[in-house]
């Protein structure tokens, strides 16, 4: 990962590109599956929204495209949005890739366009597992993507697993685990199943992860990637020394950021607002000139200080020692500079200590 | 809409018309088990006499409490006058309830005679018989009827001749009607006025007249139906109630026809109602006798009795805030029902409450539905517990109507519970079904008689301890609903008796405290605990839920401690939602009531609680 210039506050901009093939039996995020002829459109009016936010933007030291599945959009669409936004010298900017559907190509399209980072969505190494998640892909797309980013010389690559399926043995999960690491990237990305109403996994309680059966998975997890090299810097998100995800730090830093596209939220100075959901409206709000903005919520300091603590406690930094109550001490470990930090058993239960945390008592400055 | 009955139209025949000499009254109840048809007669009755108009009708016109209207029953005694072929009747509606049977005996007090309206399908039920017996012993007169002839199922000859062998009344003396085609109904009301004597009674004599009715009225205070057996009652008297010993003026005399109607003065055998400016149902309650405060009757009339509460739990509010809510609205309940018993109790799981006491489990279940309806209260109900007599090691003795206050078992000597008689009639098909019932509910037997090849009574010595939780719907359920049952009380019992504690995380939790027979100790503790353990959500910690009796443990179960919580992602577009998520987590923490370190939620109690009855 290149370095970025210290003096450069960070600021980021997501991208969302709300089209997939297919609907994963979990999801519960705004895609969509049946408006790929949306897709050049929406892109463009991604396009438009970049442009007229770049002007007056600080420098981006983070671009994220997510979804839905970025990568069904061209290469091209992708480009046209980036050449808009300011970029700061060695930016980080990642494209969210369906192993589905990667190919050399576009992995080359997207270094030339300045793509450094490649996050797949592998989400397991057991095709059963696999099946049971809805997904289409199997392990040896896997490989070959990953063989694809590789030869295109970007470097950095994130692999998102999910664990915690009943059809998953703790076999399984470690098989998927093993599998992955073989594939040596510097990132993972490893979050547990949960259920979301409405969709076909929330819907069938036979679908639903066990808690237990969970806790047992995170803690092996948690050991097989340390005993790799990795290290837990999130809840959910482990990474080789300097290969932390900037973009996703800013979101537990409370950076600010700019969303562009439907459904994508944006950050500054405790306002937080999110355009909205459909690309529909998106594309014709942009079309007239009206603002996308369908919604926002304003915090107060005290609220954004407990924010901010909340935010950090799940995150290896961990918050000032004097915001975690006696009660849930069992469930934290010193993180140094007189901050605490979560244990391994904490980090399942982050719920608990979070609705505890209480702001520390004012200390002079 | 209020519950108030719309203004019907009175008529010249209708027997408004103030006094008529007693020689043309007839008083009557009538006796009939829930759905035989009593509703449907007393409408057919005020429409056939003209005291309601057909156009102002209202299904069931005498039952207007909204409760009884859902239910089907009547919990407060009406009466209404009508007039028929130069007579006066007034006919005195009864409650149809076991819970209520002091009420019964006081309105049939108000009578001469009674009709016993049985289902021609279905033929007498218990509660029906019991009341026929109240009626018998009273010496009144017993006018037999078969409802519901024009059904396809009517048996008419076959239930005459059981009521013939039941009662020792001849099946030809027994009428069949259609309350709902009105099929009949004539011929009844004239063999009303053949068979029931008319009242005797002195006008001349110092004044005796029944309460057997008292409702609460916000604006004109206590209404009480009265029925005079001697003297005259008017308009303006200075009256003495004989039992609760108050000196009162009669505000308002008169008659309902349904509609009240003042008159100047009832007489001897006539049946109205009183107003005189009294706050409180207990000032007039049901069996009380009103005398002239100048020249007063030498005696009260027989038969008073004050209500005992046989059944008690715990009332507290869900919400804590609500309590002094709640204490109000037990104030207002009963000033309308002098038979409900409160005392403010403290319980460490659940709070400030009271504790209360019923005539029996219905009554319970309308009181508390009346104070969460009426009074928009959120309620939990501790599980039903009896009065039990404690002899302690100092030979004193003790009522305790709440587990908690059982003394330790080192100071008790020897604890009785209330028993009943109980009877209870059933299609033959079902006799074992019962027997297994009552066996099980630790019942001995001590009668059996076939009413007819297809009907049996059996009679049990039965716990009212194990009446009050789910025995009548065990009954029904049992006998495809067609058992019925009724009971009379049968003093104590020494039994071996015990308090089963439950612990939660090592605390007692009061609120599910129950003092069960030593057999009964083990099942309750264990249906108890397994309930808890699958109500409580998993702490941070093992949370160990037993049950005990003493010291000594007899089931556990454990909550295991809370591994995990939501893993949820949290990039850029979770984070309000996160935000939100903890805020709701942090107020459910609030709804939860804190037994030592363990968090239960209110609902868990609810939950509980109610399963358990």
């Amino acid at each position: 990962m290149t370095d970025i210039d210290c003096e450069t506050p960070p600021f980021g901009v997501y991208v969302h590109v709300p089209f997939c093939t297919h609907r994963c039996d979990y999801c519960a995020f705004a895609t969509w599956t049946d408006r790929s002829h949306l897709i050049a459109d929406y892109m463009s009016c991604c396009r438009d929204q970049a442009r007229a936010l770049a002007r007056g933007m600080a420098p981006v030291t983070s671009v994220f495209f997510g979804g839905g599945t970025p990568n069904l959009a061209a290469p091209s669409m992708l480009a046209e949005v980036i050449a808009e936004l300011p970029l700061a010298p060695g930016a980080e900017v990642t494209v969210e890739c369906n192993p589905d559907l990667v190919t050399g190509a576009a992995m080359r399209a997207y270094r030339d366009m300045g793509v450094n980072r490649i996050s797949l969505g592998v989400q397991s190494m057991a095709p059963h597992v696999l099946a049971a998640l809805g997904r289409q892909h199997d392990p040896a797309m896997v490989e070959a993507s990953v063989y694809a980013v590789r030869s295109s010389g970007i470097d950095s690559l994130n692999l998102d697993l999910i664990f915690g399926s009943p059809a998953e043995s703790v076999a399984d999960c470690e098989h998927s685990l093993r599998a992955a690491l073989a594939l040596e990237p510097d990132h993972m990305s490893v979050y547990g199943l949960t259920p979301e109403p409405g969709t076909p996994v929330g819907d069938d309680p036979a679908r639903h992860p066990d808690d237990d059966d969970m806790a047992d998975k995170y803690v092996l997890i948690d050991e097989m990637l340390e005993r790799a090299g990795f290290e837990m810097y999130e809840i959910s998100n482990w990474a080789r020394p300097g290969a932390q995800c900037r973009h996703n730090l800013l979101y537990w830093q409370q950076g600010s950021y700019a969303g562009i596209g439907c459904a994508a939220h944006s950050h500054r100075d405790g306002r937080r607002f999110w355009s909205v959901r459909t690309p529909e409206r998106y594309v014709s709000a942009i079309r007239a000139g009206r603002t996308v903005e369908a919604g926002s919520e304003s915090l107060d300091d005290d609220e954004r200080r407990l924010e901010a603590l909340q935010l950090a406690l799940r995150t290896s930094a961990g918050v000032p020692a004097g915001a975690v109550p006696d009660d849930v001490a069992d469930l934290v470990m010193p993180a140094g500079d007189g901050r605490l930090r979560l244990t391994v058993r904490g980090r399942l239960l982050a719920n608990e200590v979070a609705i505890r945390l209480q702001h520390p008592p004012q200390t002079p400055a | 809409m209020p519950n108030v009955p719309p203004e019907p139209d009175i008529r010249q025949d209708s027997g408004a018309s103030g006094s008529s000499g007693p020689g043309s009254i007839r008083n009557f109840s009538i006796i009939a088990h829930i759905d035989h048809g009593k509703s449907t007669l007393s409408d057919r009755i005020l429409e056939l006499t003209g005291a309601v108009e057909e156009r102002s009708m209202r299904a069931q016109y005498l039952d207007s409490m909204d409760l009884e209207r859902e239910r089907g029953i009547t919990i407060k005694a009406q009466n209404v006058r009508v007039g028929w072929r130069g007579h006066t009747l007034h006919l005195i509606d009864t409650p149809g309830h076991v819970d209520f049977g002091y009420e019964v005996s006081r309105s049939l007090a108000a009578c001469e005679g009674v009709v016993l309206l049985v289902d021609a399908a279905q033929g007498i039920e218990a509660q029906t018989l019991a009341n026929c017996y109240l009626a018998l012993e009273a010496d009144l007169a017993i006018v037999p009827v078969l409802n519901k002839i024009d059904l396809p199922a009517a048996d008419p000859d076959l239930y005459a001749s059981e009521i013939e062998r039941v009662l020792g009344i001849d099946a030809g003396e027994v009428l069949a009607i259609s309350a709902k085609t009105g099929d009949g109904v004539e011929t009844l009301l004239d063999t009303i006025v053949e068979r029931i004597p008319p009242p005797s009674g002195d006008p001349n004599d110092p004044l005796q007249a029944l309460i057997f009715d008292s409702h609460f009225d916000q604006y004109r205070g206590v209404i009480s139906s009265v029925r005079v057996m001697n003297g005259r009652l008017g308009t303006g008297d200075r009256l003495r109630f004989m039992h609760a010993g108050g000196v009162h003026l009669a505000e308002e005399v008169g008659v309902r026809v349904p509609a009240a109607t003042p008159a100047d003065e009832l007489g001897p055998g006539e049946v109205g109602y009183l107003i005189a400016g009294i706050k409180d149902v207990a000032e007039a309650r049901s069996g009380e006798t009103v005398t002239s405060a100048a020249a007063p009757a030498d005696a009260p009339l027989d038969g008073y009795d004050d209500p005992k509460p046989m059944v008690f739990c715990g009332l507290y509010p869900v919400d804590g805030d609500e309590y002094p809510e709640l204490r109000d609205a037990l104030a207002k309940l009963r000033l309308n029902d002098a038979s409900v018993s409160f005392e403010p109790e403290t319980s460490g799981a659940l709070g400030f409450g009271f504790r209360c006491g019923f005539l029996g489990l219905l009554h319970m279940e309308i009181v508390r539905e009346r104070l969460e309806r009426e009074f928009d209260l959120s309620l939990i109900a501790t599980a039903p517990s009896v009065a039990y007599r404690v002899r302690t090691s100092e030979g004193d003795d003790v009522e305790v109507d709440n587990p908690s206050d059982l003394p330790p078992a080192a100071q008790v000597d020897e604890i009785s519970e209330p028993m009943l008689n109980v009877s209870i009639l059933t299609p033959s098909a079902y006799t074992g079904a019962v027997m297994d019932l009552c066996q099980s509910r630790r019942g001995s037997m001590s009668q059996m008689d076939y009413l007819s090849p297809e009907r049996v009574e059996l009679r049990y010595e039965l716990p009212l301890a194990e009446v009050v939780t789910d025995f009548f719907d065990q009954l029904k359920s049992r006998t495809q609903g067609y058992a019925s049952l009724d009971y009379d009380h049968a003093g104590y019992r020494a039994e071996r008796l015990v308090r089963v504690d439950i612990l939660l995380n090592s605390e007692p939790v009061d609120a599910f405290s129950a003092i069960c027979h030593r057999d009964g100790a083990y099942p309750y503790g264990k249906a108890i605990t397994a309930k808890l353990a699958e109500l409580i959500p998993r702490q941070l910690f093992d949370v160990p839920i037993q049950a005990a009796i003493g010291g000594r443990i007899i089931a556990r179960e454990t909550v295991k401690a809370k591994r995990k919580d939501v893993l949820s992602k949290c990039y850029g577009g979770d984070i309000t939602r996160k935000r939100k998520l903890l805020e709701r987590q942090k107020e459910g923490k609030k709804r939860m009531k804190a037994i030592g370190r363990v968090e239960v939620p209110n609902e868990a109690f609810v939950s509980a609680l109610r399963l358990d009855q």
